[in-house]
């Protein structure tokens, strides 16, 4: 992968001042949620998608969100963001650099979209406009946060593509989406995600819909923005291997919930919830992970409609008992480690078998997927 | 290049086949069509309907009456009007009336648009609250309501109650043009009612679907405005449909303008059609729904040229 | 923030993001009061019509009103009478009677020969099926009301020599079933050929039914409902065209009571008695309303789609 160049910054003076959030120093907390729950209503009745997350994100910092499909990561990302449809409430608190922007004015939560917070969608093929542009799409939220020239925003686009690693960036500007590759649409994404230069950066499982060979390039070039730009990034992914060694946090989530969050090393380390567990043993090969859902796990994902009493996992558990049948766990943390959360009733000491997290360890390398 | 070839083959086809009906029309007529035609020929040894039967080559077998035809329509020669004792070529009257006829039709297409448009923006955007039922029952009404009898309302409404605007007639904008407006409101609204029903309800529609894409929810993580999301998002690449539909209704525009200039006494090419069924021109008639048919296929034509301006992806596949 | 556009106040509010639920799934449950309300008029109308001999009606045709142009509710004619001193109300029964039986017998009768032509065109995608696809097309070519105004036009030849030709009423269906043909034939065809490709049709093949069988037994029950959806809007549009035609004096020969007939008339009193076009008018509107509107549950409530422009 090429090299990137240290970042432009293409929003050095203007943005920071006017933005409405105050600045906040490296390692300073960001981000704090606190008791979010996000419920659709439909006609089958509530849709209870999120379901009392809490969790705090510092800048520079990267949280790795992981569940099966329809745990409800995209939604919690989304209702982070408020980026929700007219049929879901959200209740709870989400902070952002101390303001509280749950249920904002529309205006307010736009000054922050794009701006302060930005997404990086899953599919490039789907979340880039077909009709306009590439540069129309990059330089549009550049004009709606930042006073800049038509060329001023023209001569940012380029930088922004050339430090995404693309070439020929004035040629790229000037195409369609869909007469450019899936990785190099991927990238146009990120370039137009980190345009205003965002300090928090969701990326919903951004290479589930790429080639093998790009997916760790493109993790890797999110990487090094985030940490070129000390943002803070929550990366959502059904695949454990894709947090290992990039996140420095992982939350595992299950139906609605974090059922356990620890750094990143600790969780690998010593996983205590059973259904982390089952994850790590099904973590896919990357040579066949493009649309690879967690079948490992025998069973589905409960009705977010009718959620059963007790754990919601417990279905599934292989060490569930009868407790776990009436009694929900709640998250809290383990008396060894107070870094380490889980909810569960009869956690699992997972010092996992050598070979696997030595594997994963190495996932971050871009080579990892054709050693595994 | 092939796609282009093809195409023109087939609207070579097309073409061949129209006329060749509208050729064939003149055999439905019952009895001798230059009986029908010239009833009462005052030319001495009843003349004029020998010419007649000459003129439109009745004594030689149809296809080639047909090559007969098409040879002299494409030079410009369309007929002759017969009163009992003279004719008149029919290229001069079209050639006089044809553009009111157009006129007539932009503007509808134009008004159309111009209100269908924003309106769908609108019901998308409140898809199922009551702005949205409200609409849509709007256009319930509007399809439902027959282009001769809003302009029969207008007229009497706008026309004989208000005397805002004539009752019948049309002034030319070469002659005024805010008497030449005038004379244009009724015959327009009549005609546009039912199309900004159709326009709306499809817009709506594919407005809908396109706002649940997955670019839509990207443009809104831009920070861009709602009203910025709908109108350079999302209408583009909802609006191929409309312009299919639009396309296609040109055809029923016509057929519409037939009765509403014949109604309002607009001197355009459906009066043409009107009076030539009126008193059996059948000369005129035919060449009349020939023009009509070929105009309608070419702009067709056409509008399968102009998605590929509309939809880059499209320019792609057809290259 | 430094925004440039110009915001839109109003609509500020409410998120773009629309409902991923389907909201015609709830519609498609119960008939909305409309079906029952659109159903309820045109079995009344078409009740009336069919029964206008036997009802206690004047005839339509005959002056039972001591001066024209009488006005509705007067001498017991709750619509009044026409400019030739007609009962209004009978004529509307009668008309009613005329304008439906010609509508409805054109667009069936359309129906029955265009659909067969679309199933065939549909199933069979040789040559045969191409060219009848072809052939829709051009005749979709030459615009619907001017193809009926010249199909009316020649059939009827000179009136004064038309001893024993065809009667108007049966000129105008012929005219208004040709030019439905090709609307019919045409979606037909699309809603054929998407179900033939269903996997209980190749099933079927695979178990060597016949095509007739497929065709009618298999493919057939699944396109009815789109059939019956542009059945009833061709009808809404036949009755309109009745209309046009008679405003254009292609219509049915007066005196005989049609709905366009009556406005036709109706619009030369204009000025003093407008109720005279405005009666024909109001009827035709509801029941081209009640048609449209009929045509939409159907649609929705069998899924329906239009994409077969
Ligand atoms: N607008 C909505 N209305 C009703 N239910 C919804 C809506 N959006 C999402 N859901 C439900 O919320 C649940 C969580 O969905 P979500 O998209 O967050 O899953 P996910 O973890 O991102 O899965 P994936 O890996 O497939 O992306 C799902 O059961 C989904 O059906
Ligand atoms: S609480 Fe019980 S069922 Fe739930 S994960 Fe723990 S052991 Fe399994
Ligand atoms: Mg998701």
């Amino acid at each position: 992968m090429t090299d990137p160049s240290p970042p432009p910054e293409p929003t050095a003076p203007s943005a920071a001042e006017a933005a409405p959030a105050p600045p906040v120093s490296p390692g300073e907390v960001l981000l704090e949620v606190t008791d979010l729950r996000t419920t659709f209503s439909s006609p089958r009745g509530p849709v209870r998608a999120v379901r009392g997350v809490s969790l705090t994100l510092r800048r520079g910092r990267t949280l790795g969100v992981v569940g099966e499909s329809g745990s409800g990561k995209s939604v919690l990302s989304r209702s982070i963001m408020g980026l929700v449809p007219s049929n879901a409430t959200r209740t709870g608190s989400v902070r952002f650099a101390g303001t509280e922007i749950l249920n904002a004015d529309a205006k307010v939560m736009r000054s922050y979209w794009g701006d302060q917070m930005a997404m990086v969608f899953q599919d490039p093929m789907t979340a880039l406009n077909p009709v306009l542009r590439v540069e129309q799409q990059i330089t549009e939220s550049l004009h709606e946060h930042i006073d800049l020239t038509k060329k001023q925003a023209r001569d940012t686009a380029m930088q922004l593509l050339e430090s995404v690693g693309i070439p020929e960036p004035a040629r790229r500007l000037r195409m369609y989406p869909h007469e450019l590759s899936g990785g190099m649409r991927q990238r146009i994404m990120i370039a137009i995600a980190l345009a205003c230069g965002p300090r928090l950066l969701f990326a919903d499982e951004p290479t589930t819909a790429l080639d093998v060979t790009v997916q760790a390039q493109i993790l890797d070039l999110l990487q090094t923005m985030q940490q070129d730009r000390q943002m803070a990034m929550i990366l959502v992914t059904h695949d454990l291997g894709v947090v290992a060694g990039r996140a420095h946090d992982i939350a595992v989530m299950y139906a609605g919930r974090i059922v356990e969050q620890a750094p990143a090393a600790s969780l690998f380390a010593h996983m205590r919830h059973p259904y982390t567990e089952a994850l790590l043993r099904s973590i896919p090969k990357l040579e066949m992970s493009k649309h690879t859902r967690l079948d490992a796990i025998g069973g589905r994902p409960p009705d977010l409609v009718n959620i059963p009493e007790g754990c919601a996992f417990a279905p599934r558990c292989p060490h569930a008992q009868d407790r776990c049948l009436t009694e929900d766990p709640q998250l809290v943390p383990d008396p060894a480690d107070p870094d380490h959360l889980y909810a569960c009733h009869f956690p699992v000491h997972g010092v996992l078998a050598a070979a696997t997290p030595v594997t994963v360890g190495a996932a971050s390398g871009a080579d990892a997927g054709a050693s595994s | 290049m092939l796609i282009l070839g093809r195409k023109l083959l087939q609207l070579a086809v097309v073409f061949v086949v129209v006329t060749f009906f509208t050729v064939f029309l003149m055999s439905l007529v019952p009895g001798k069509p230059e009986v029908v035609v010239i009833p009462f020929d005052t030319t001495p040894g009843q003349s004029l309907q020998k010419q007649f039967r000459e003129d439109n080559n009745l004594d030689d077998p149809l296809p080639i009456r047909w090559a007969k035809w098409a040879g002299a329509f494409v030079t410009g020669d369309m007929g002759n009007y017969y009163s009992s004792s003279d004719t008149e070529p029919v290229s001069g009257r079209v050639k006089h009336n044809a553009p009111t006829t157009i006129l007539l039709i932009i503007y509808t297409q134009v008004v159309s648009l111009a209100v269908a448009i924003p309106l769908a923006v609108v019901a998308a955007y409140r898809a199922g609250t009551k702005t949205d039922k409200a609409l849509n029952s709007m256009a319930f009404g509007f399809i439902s309501m027959p282009n001769f009898a809003t302009a029969l309302l207008l007229t009497y409404w706008l026309g004989v109650k208000l005397g805002w605007v004539p009752t019948q007639g049309y002034t030319a904008p070469s002659e005024s043009i805010p008497d030449h407006l005038k004379s244009m409101v009724v015959p327009v609204i009549a005609l546009s009612l039912g199309q900004i029903a159709v326009y709306m309800r499809l817009l709506r529609s594919d407005l809908v679907a396109t706002l649940q894409e997955d670019f839509i929810l990207m443009a809104k993580s831009k920070g861009i405005s709602n009203r910025r999301v709908l109108w350079r998002h999302a209408l583009r690449p909802s609006s191929l449909t409309l312009l299919t539909v639009a396309g296609l209704n040109v055809g029923t525009l016509i057929g519409g303008a037939v009765v509403i200039e014949y109604l309002l006494g607009i001197p355009g090419l459906g009066t043409l059609v009107g009076e030539a069924i009126f008193s059996r021109q059948y000369v005129a008639l035919q060449s009349l729904v020939a023009i009509i048919a070929i105009t309608f296929v070419l702009l067709n034509f056409l509008i399968d040229y102009l998605y590929t301006v509309l939809d880059p992806r499209i320019r792609e596949r057809a290259a | 923030m430094t925004a440039t556009t110009p915001k839109a106040r109003g609509i500020e509010e409410v998120p773009l993001i629309v409902e991923q639920i389907d909201p015609e799934l709830e519609r498609r449950k119960r008939l909305p009061i409309g079906a029952w309300l659109a159903g309820g008029w045109m079995v009344l109308i078409m009740g009336a019509a069919l029964l206008a001999p036997v009802l206690p009606l004047n005839d339509p045709n005959a002056e039972v009103a001591s001066i024209p142009k009488l006005a509705p509710g007067q001498e017991g004619l709750i619509f009044g009478a026409d400019g030739n001193g007609r009962d209004m109300f009978a004529r509307l029964i009668f008309g009613a009677r005329v304008s439906l039986t010609i509508a409805f017998t054109a667009v069936i009768l359309a129906l029955i020969i265009g659909g067969l032509l679309g199933l065939l065109a549909g199933y069979y995608r040789n040559w045969i099926g191409n060219v009848l696809a072809s052939l829709f097309d051009i005749m979709l070519a030459i615009p619907a009301l001017v193809l009926a105004l010249a199909l009316v036009a020649v059939l009827k030849g000179n009136p004064a020599e038309n001893e024993g030709g065809l009667s108007g009423q049966v000129i105008l269906i012929i005219a208004i079933c040709i030019v439905s043909i090709p609307a019919l034939a045409r979606i037909t065809r699309a809603n054929t050929m998407a179900w033939s490709k269903r996997e209980f049709v190749t099933a079927a093949k695979a178990q060597g039914a016949t095509s007739g069988r497929i065709l009618f037994r298999e493919i057939l029950p699944n396109v009815l409902p789109a059939m019956a959806y542009i059945t009833l809007l061709g009808i809404a549009i036949a009755i309109v065209a009745e209309g046009g035609l008679a405003l254009l004096g292609a219509g049915v020969d007066p005196p005989t009571a049609t709905w366009g007939n009556m406005i036709d008339a109706g619009r030369q009193d204009m000025d003093e008695a407008p109720f005279i076009m405005f009666i024909p008018i109001g009827a035709m509107f509801i029941t081209v309303m009640a048609l449209n509107y009929l045509g939409d549950v159907v649609r929705t409530h069998f899924d329906v789609r239009e994409s077969a422009l």
